[in-house]
């Protein structure tokens, strides 16, 4: 099970899209996983034959659990598991990195899933299988009495307190509530660790826009470009010359990517927001960028996102669309350290060569990591994208 | 095509662009992007959609004239009309 972010524990498996021989290769979606932050497609990051789905659909699994063994060309295949003694058979649920699993036997003689030691019996000993009903139950286990062996809570205890109408478990959160909580953890953890600093600077998109109505003229709605594919366009090429605000700062370190992944802010009706990332986006001309963000808006609401567009975003953009306030100060996506927020343009009177005109302007809002940048490079960032929007069919 | 076809039609593109409406609590005179809130992807996507299904190209000058259910209907009847003529 992949992290899905730095805040996800655990996610449920939804759909198999292998079985057992099939031959896969990395980049390949292989399953679906139901996260807080909805369904996710997980890409798989080897290459060979499939041996065997250890996860079973609707398994709600911890980060780094298995979920398959993937055998190389001539592997040979892992003993069989066996079952652990002292634990139930809930072997699914043990965390253990796939790779370990790939390990032929003679290399490593253990068991492909060893169930963990069970914990010595104590007040509050309780078996894996209990632990995650108590967990998804909303149980506190430390109210529980044991009946197992030497006092070990096991999942008939769980069971038996969930029936009992005064301690009646909290209803299932509902998933709008789930990414309502996967947010609030995201923004309170980015605001409690990243020293934000702001610069702002209001923009004439005037030639932008006037470029985008004679690109668009006559042309059928399926290869219509929008201002939204300009901006992340322009973010990205400015990314890639400050690169300061292009990467992710982990592990008390800044590591700058080569690469611009764009992450597009994609809101969702009803609530909620996630911001899956357009890969290698400077290797994309125009058109290509506007088909790519359509691709990814469309898989948000069908909630077909892929794993890596989830994590491996390295700046996000995030435009308040055609219509609506006139600037936005966005938070930081952790790891990444920086954040552009578009508002809607807006129609000003503007100084043009040293007359005032009617213009479209747009304010941009770079928010940026004080561990990592300052206000000079956050300046040139946006000089490079203002630069940009004088000249759109540049890019 | 009838007004009530077009009508069909328009929500299941409509339901189709964003799945997470149902389309039988869309009222006629509820504004895509104010009250459904489709973002400016999504009416292009809808636009799209209807410019494959029906043949008719709805230019962005136009979009505010299928702002609603109600007003597409009258834009696209006659947007069809006027092609069969």
């Amino acid at each position: 099970m992949p992290s899905l972010g730095a805040d996800m524990e655990a996610g449920t498996l939804v759909e198999w899209l292998i079985k057992p021989g099939d031959t896969v290769s990395r980049g390949d979606v292989v399953a679906v996983v139901e996260t807080q932050k909805g369904a996710i497609e997980i890409e798989i990051f080897e290459e060979g034959k499939v041996h065997e789905l250890s996860a079973e659909i609707g398994a709600k699994l911890p980060v780094g659990a298995a979920l398959a063994v993937i055998l190389k060309d001539g592997e040979a295949p892992p003993a069989p598991a066996k079952p652990a003694p002292p634990a139930p058979a809930e072997a699914e649920a043990v965390p253990e990195a796939a790779e370990e699993a790939l390990t032929p036997p003679v290399a490593a003689p253990a068991p492909v899933a060893p169930a963990p030691v069970a914990p010595a019996p104590g007040p509050n000993a309780i078996s894996p299988a209990a632990r995650i009903r108590a967990h998804e139950l909303g149980i506190d286990v430390s109210t529980l009495r044991g009946t197992g062996p030497g006092g070990v809570i096991v999942l008939a205890d769980v069971d038996g307190s969930a029936q009992k109408p005064k301690a009646a478990p909290p209803k299932p959160a509902s998933p709008m509530e789930e990414m309502r909580k996967a947010i609030a953890a995201a923004m309170t953890r980015s605001k409690q660790t990243i020293p934000h600093f702001y610069l702002s600077e209001t923009i004439d998109v005037q030639p932008a826009i006037d470029f985008l109505e004679t690109l668009n003229d006559g042309k059928p709605p399926a290869e219509r470009v929008l201002l939204g594919a300009i901006f992340v366009k322009a973010a990205a090429r400015a990314a890639s010359k400050v690169k300061t605000m292009n990467g992710h700062f982990t592990d008390g370190a800044f590591a700058p990517s080569e690469v611009v992944n764009a992450g597009v802010a994609v809101a969702l009706r009803g609530g909620g927001l996630v911001a899956p990332a357009l890969m290698d986006a400077m290797s994309l001309d125009l058109a290509q960028t506007m088909a790519g963000m359509r691709d990814l808006v469309g898989r948000a609401r069908a909630g077909r996102l892929r794993a890596s567009e989830m994590t491996e975003g390295t700046i996000t953009i995030s435009s308040l669309g055609e219509t609506g306030a006139e600037a936005m100060t966005g938070v930081i996506f952790p790891p990444q350290v920086a954040l552009v927020g578009l508002g809607a343009p807006h129609v000003r009177p503007w100084v043009v060569d040293g007359a005032v005109v009617p213009r479209n302007v747009v304010t941009l809002t770079l928010s940026a990591d004080h561990r990592v940048s300052d206000g000079r490079q956050a300046a040139r960032f946006i000089t490079e994208f203002e630069t940009l929007m004088t000249m759109p069919e540049a890019l | 095509m009838t007004k009530d076809e077009i009508r069909a039609a328009f929500l299941e593109e409509l339901s189709r662009v964003a799945p997470d409406i149902d389309p039988a609590t869309v009222g006629d005179d509820d504004h895509i992007q104010d009250d459904l809130e489709l973002d400016s992807m999504d009416v292009l996507n809808l636009v799209a959609a209807l410019h494959e299904r029906l043949g008719v190209n709805i230019p962005e000058r136009s979009y505010p004239e299928i702002a609603t259910p109600a007003l597409a209907v009258v834009y696209l009847d006659a947007a069809l009309k006027s092609a069969a003529m």
